[in-house]
């Protein structure tokens, strides 16, 4: 039996990649889980495997072109009685008519000889799914009444409108007694959905005012590269940022004793778990987060409301040869330094050997973007939307400081905070930054005010 | 309505049956601007609920149910003579009710300019039927798309012989004579109407039932109001008791009658009605040679539109599932002919009412109490005897009892029952609440008209103590 591979579905968003290298070949067994090829999504390279043991009898795609999720790209001729272990995901499944029915299509009167109550019978409104359209049919959702749902409580003329508007009823939030949904509930929700897609157009810059180019060339020769999926998200991604009002914050940190500290304990350290200001500054960064939560927030404008997140993952901009990737570090507040810095190694190798998946990339809630190592006195870096706030490190420096009696060197590390006026006022913004640099110079600090 | 001239060949809607599904689903879909052909074997549209059921049936509760008023009026002073019941009078007075109403919905064929067939159709293929016409002639007619109502028949009991005192529905309905007893095979809704019909006019009736309980499915509170009547009614109510075998004598029928503990008795009935229930009629249809597709009861399976799997075909009506009533037929019989002129329409109902013509009649909409027991639902119940009601006390019958179910958190209502005289009016109003999504404060708020008996649904909403 020929069976179709199918590219799964590798990470939440991602809808196509490129097909950077194919290691198989056609004639070739394959084992289970066996990798395929290799794809590049945004920002991660996934190795495909294969979902069934086999021979590979056809491979339709080649190394360069671009393939979406879940598109055939292999043909394998599978040995019988393989498990059925490793089916895709992202099949849809057809939903089972509901059972439950709560207050749905009433009673019938009972047949003499048919006393079973059927409670299929009862929500006899329940349509079956999965019958075909016919072609040319404006798509309704034939679904009645959803699984595990209640009956959405609206009337039927609101359920007309909201058909007719292609509204699934069950995404309405009725304001009415017991959600009662009006169709001014209905026109609500659409009227907010146009917005937040049209702010959404706008943010991505893909209907944003753009100027046509000059013809370079006219001014000497030129050359033009396809961008990488890197470069391409990562632009992506800073036009929606910057959509965002910003302000930087500027302050010093005195990490004198703190450095003397991190050298004695690298003299020692093994090297996988080499200490660096990163990883420290991980630690005092989620500790001031719990004091400050509004820093590891987001904004839902269209709905008004602020959105707090309990968890403190932090994103930590890495300098590789592809590019600028963000690999995130989970629950940052639950660890303790050392094992922070053995994840932040971990991640930084995967970055480089771009084994970085998109998963480990997403669900960030605050960035820190370190460029010490290179060099400079500040930066303003662009808060990474739809988090609130970043932090930029530059490289520490040898400073006299006046200590009261007469100047001494200190060695001092400057940092900015960007972060987002609409949630972000600026005199929190500079007590975020100075309880950052007081947690630095006097790391008692974090355990007095956290 | 026959039509001299041609037909045509071809049609961009055909609706086969003219039933309540059938001729609202072909009218609907002509004042949406289709070309409509409907095929029906009679001369006028009507189907069973006209012809056979719904409408001859309910005159003849009528005229029961004013003898029995009649009967029970002496405590108000006023004692009538027995009455002179003349049966073909009674037959003549229900046909032309019948044919009225038929008459009118032919009128309504030629004012829409439908194409009327008088002809039974099946499908050659997915495109094409085979249409027979009353005169044996015969003719083929392709079409766009096609609505599917053929209905359903009454099931025959299974080993009875074929004689005119063995009686369906149907024969019931013609009245052919008042039979000195009656037995009625079925303890559901058809055979209590009925029952009850021929109680009024003369008939000793007695009931057998193979289950436990009479109207399966309805709660027990409200069935308990109509057996109260029930029992005086009828010569007798057999439970858990199945008919073994009718045998056909000159006079009479002998039916061998077997209780659960397995006892069995002789009777002898003049006339016998089977009522133990319908089967769709998707038979002769030619649903094999398309790619429809039916369940192991022969329903048509169908989707929210009422789309078979051939998507250009409906189905609806009984042909498509429980419960086999006219209302629900309407009900699809629209959204069909709404989505094959190219509308969103989708069958939602929140509630299908169930009545049942019995005086006290028995109606419910929803969620009732026992299908909440047995899915191990949470509902808030208000129950209200209408011994209090003043109507009803002025009408000299509190027989009855209102009950509303809602939801415990948020006043939902969720069902609503009505056991009592006028229950299948009253009902209505519940089927609103529902299809409203209406609390039961929003009840208790609406002024109801006094004295009416619609009043106890208020009162009952007051009893859920809302806000």
């Amino acid at each position: 039996m020929g069976k179709e591979i199918r590219i799964p579905e590798v990470s939440d968003g991602v809808v196509k990649g490129t097909v950077i290298s194919v290691s198989v070949a056609v004639g070739d067994k394959v084992e289970f889980d066996q990798t395929l090829l290799e794809l590049e999504t945004d920002k991660a390279v996934v190795a495909i495997p294969s979902p069934f043991a086999g021979t590979i009898t056809e491979i339709r795609v080649a190394e360069g072109e671009s393939v979406a999720i879940g598109a055939v790209i292999m043909v394998c001729e599978t040995e019988p009685l393989v498990g059925a272990a490793g089916g895709r995901p992202g099949l849809a499944t057809a939903p089972d008519p509901d059972p439950k029915a709560v207050g749905a299509a009433g009673g019938r009167p009972g047949l003499a000889t048919a006393p079973d109550p059927d409670p299929k019978a009862v929500g006899a409104a329940g349509g079956r799914p999965g019958l075909a359209m016919s072609p040319g049919t404006d798509k309704v959702d034939l679904e009645t009444v959803r699984t595990g749902d209640e009956v959405a409580p609206a009337a039927p003329s609101v359920r007309r409108a909201a058909r007719e508007l292609g509204v699934d009823i069950y995404q309405v939030k009725g304001s009415g007694p017991a959600g009662r949904i009006s169709e001014e509930d209905v026109k609500a929700y659409v009227r907010e959905t146009l917005q937040r897609l049209s702010s959404d157009v706008a943010l991505r810059g893909g209907q944003a005012p753009s100027r046509p180019l000059p013809d370079f060339a006219q001014w000497g020769p030129i050359r033009r590269e396809p961008l990488s999926r890197v470069r391409e998200v990562t632009a992506e991604s800073m036009t929606y940022a910057w959509a965002t009002p910003m302000v930087t914050q500027f302050d010093k940190a005195d990490i004198t004793d703190l450095e003397e500290f991190r050298k004695r304990a690298n003299a020692k350290a093994k090297p996988e778990a080499k200490l660096t200001m990163t990883a420290i500054l991980l630690k005092v960064c989620a500790v001031a987060l719990r004091a400050f939560p509004q820093f590891n927030s987001s904004l839902d404008l269209g709905r008004s409301e602020l959105i707090y997140k309990d968890t403190i993952h932090i994103g930590v901009a890495a300098d590789t040869p592809r590019g600028l990737l963000v690999p995130v570090i989970r629950d940052v507040d639950q660890k303790g330094i050392e094992r922070l810095a053995v994840e932040l190694n971990e991640a930084a190798a995967k970055a480089r050997d771009r084994k970085l998946t998109p998963d480990e990339m997403a669900g960030g809630s605050f960035t820190i973007s370190n460029l010490g190592g290179i060099g400079g006195t500040n930066f303003t870096p662009i808060v990474y939307s739809p988090q609130v706030a970043i932090l930029g490190v530059s490289r520490a420096e040898q400073t006299p400081v006046w200590n009261g009696s007469g100047f001494g060197p200190r060695l001092m590390m400057p940092l900015s905070l960007t972060y987002d006026h609409r949630v972000i006022d600026g005199a929190d913004a500079a007590r975020f930054l100075r309880w950052i640099c007081e947690g630095i110079a006097q790391p008692i600090q974090l355990l007095m005010k956290g | 309505m026959t039509e001299s001239t041609p037909e045509p060949a071809h049609a961009q809607l055909v609706v086969i049956g003219g039933g309540p599904g059938g001729y609202s689903a072909a009218f609907k879909a002509a004042e949406l601007g289709l070309q409509v052909t409907l095929v029906d074997k009679e001369e006028n549209p009507g189907g069973v609920c006209l012809y056979r059921g719904c409408i001859p049936s309910k005159a003849l509760l009528h005229a029961a149910a004013v003898i029995e008023e009649a009967a029970v009026s002496t405590p108000m002073g006023l004692t009538f003579a027995p009455p002179t019941i003349d049966v073909d009078q009674l037959r003549t007075w229900k046909n032309e009710v019948v044919q009225t109403l038929t008459k009118g919905l032919g009128t309504k064929v030629g004012r829409l300019k439908l194409t009327y067939l008088q002809a039974t159709a099946q499908f050659l293929d997915a495109h094409t039927l085979l249409v027979t016409k009353t005169d044996g002639t015969e003719a083929r007619l392709t079409f766009e798309q096609a609505i599917v109502a053929t209905g359903s028949r009454p099931i025959a009991l299974p080993g009875a012989p074929t004689s005119p005192r063995i009686m369906d529905s149907t024969g019931a309905l013609d009245l052919a004579d008042v039979p000195a007893r009656l037995l009625v095979v079925g303890g559901g809704y058809i055979g209590l109407e009925l029952g009850t019909a021929y109680a009024a006019l003369g008939s000793k009736v007695s009931v057998v039932e193979m289950t436990g309980e009479l109207l399966p499915g309805c709660d027990r509170d409200l069935v308990s109001v109509l057996k109260r009547k029930l029992d005086k009614r009828f010569e007798a109510i057999d439970l858990k008791t199945k008919v073994v075998s009718l045998e056909e004598t000159e006079t009479v029928v002998l039916a061998r009658l077997e209780n659960h503990k397995g006892e069995a008795r002789e009777e002898h009935f003049e006339r016998v009605l089977v009522a133990i229930g319908r089967r769709p009629n998707s038979e002769g249809v030619g649903f094999e040679n398309t790619a429809i597709k039916l369940d192991p009861r022969g329903f048509v399976e169908v989707d929210g539109q009422r789309r078979t799997a051939e998507p250009h075909i409906y189905a609806i009506g009984d042909l498509t599932g429980d419960p086999m009533l006219a209302h629900k037929a309407y009900a699809e019989a629209h959204v069909a002919a709404e989505a094959a002129a190219g509308h969103k329409s989708l069958y939602d109902p929140r509630g299908i009412p169930a009545v049942v013509f019995t005086n006290p009649d028995i109606a419910w909409c929803g969620l009732t109490e026992t299908l909440a027991a047995e899915q191990g639902l949470k509902v808030k119940v208000a129950k209200l005897p209408w011994r209090s009601n003043g109507r009803s006390l002025t009408l000299g019958d509190t027989n009855g009892m209102t009950k509303i179910l809602v939801d415990p958190a948020s006043d939902r209502v969720l069902g609503v029952a009505v056991a009592g005289r006028g229950a299948g009016e009253l009902i209505a109003e519940g089927v609103l609440a529902l299809e409203m999504a209406a609390v039961g404060e929003d009840l208790a708020r609406t002024i109801h008209p006094h004295p009416t008996l619609s009043e106890t649904l208020y009162e009952a909403a007051q009893m859920l103590g809302g806000k």
